[in-house]
């Protein structure tokens, strides 16, 4: 088995707010992140599907498809949007990186599933070079 | 659902390799430059991942700025700007970044409270880094 990842950016803003809160709470856990009119990042996207060769090609699969899928499944929706307000996922559920790597994989897993080759193996979203977050799925 | 959160921390400290176990001959036959009795340094990188359950209220495995702060007090606190070899860690084992990359899991395990430490990475310079999950 061999695992293949792709890289790809977005850019996008957001804020962090818990509507069931005050805005002294809001703020106290969120900090800077609590800013209503949002902040943005350059995000780095890191899709790791696993397989094996197909025997002609010698492909996981086909780099230019996988590049395809995250740009119409995730990039369209979130490349220079407002998460909170342009996002359906993100209406209720807070745009941490943690979260956005979730919804990027369910964006993801059904079109990589349904064709029927190397499965998704994780998520990766940098929301800077140095802070990062991940999904398996559900184990 | 459970996801991982990551961050990379940089600090920057002075080593010699040196095995008190080998000849003076030894030592600079397998450590070669490493060895030299003055000791080098490197900007090392940390990359430290956790995972546990995303808490649906923050929409966080882990704040941040609690694994920072447990971070700069268990390990950059300690180890930034200063000679490894001279910490009581690195008494009896020689800090290779295999080893530091070991002392940093041993000493961040179980700090960061609901959030499971899963890897300590260690990039000693670009082109080599070292990874370790726990036994």
């Amino acid at each position: 088995m061999i695992e293949l990842t792709r890289r790809a950016t977005f850019s996008a803003s957001h804020y962090y707010w818990n509507d069931a809160w005050t805005a002294e709470k809001n703020e106290q856990v969120f900090g800077r992140c609590a800013n209503r009119n949002g902040h943005g990042h350059n995000y780095t996207l890191e899709v790791t599907v696993a397989g094996e060769p197909d025997k002609v090609t010698g492909f996981v699969v086909d780099l230019k498809w996988l590049k395809d899928v995250m740009e119409r499944e995730v990039l369209s929706a979130y490349d220079h949007r407002h998460l909170n307000l342009e996002t359906p996922e993100f209406a209720k559920e807070i745009p941490t990186t943690e979260n956005i790597a979730i919804a990027s994989w369910q964006r993801l897993e059904p079109a990589i599933r349904a064709a029927g080759g190397a499965k998704l193996s994780r998520v990766r979203v940098y929301e800077t070079p140095d802070i990062f977050a991940e999904y398996r799925g559900q184990a | 659902m459970k996801a991982y959160f990551g961050r990379r921390y940089t600090l920057s400290a002075s080593h010699r390799l040196h095995s008190d176990a080998l000849s003076a001959e030894e030592n600079r036959a397998v450590y070669g430059k490493c060895n030299n009795p003055h000791g080098h340094g490197h900007n090392y990188v940390l990359e430290v991942l956790v995972g546990g359950e995303v808490v649906r209220e923050t929409g966080m495995v882990i704040d941040l700025g609690v694994m920072d702060k447990v971070v700069q007090v268990k390990l950059l606190q300690r180890f930034d700007h200063i000679n490894l070899n001279m910490d009581p860690m690195f008494v009896n084992r020689v800090p290779t970044t295999e080893n530091l990359c070991r002392v940093a899991f041993e000493l961040l395990q179980g700090a960061f409270a609901s959030a499971k430490l899963e890897y300590v990475r260690v990039e000693e310079t670009e082109n080599n880094f070292f990874q370790f999950y726990g036994e």
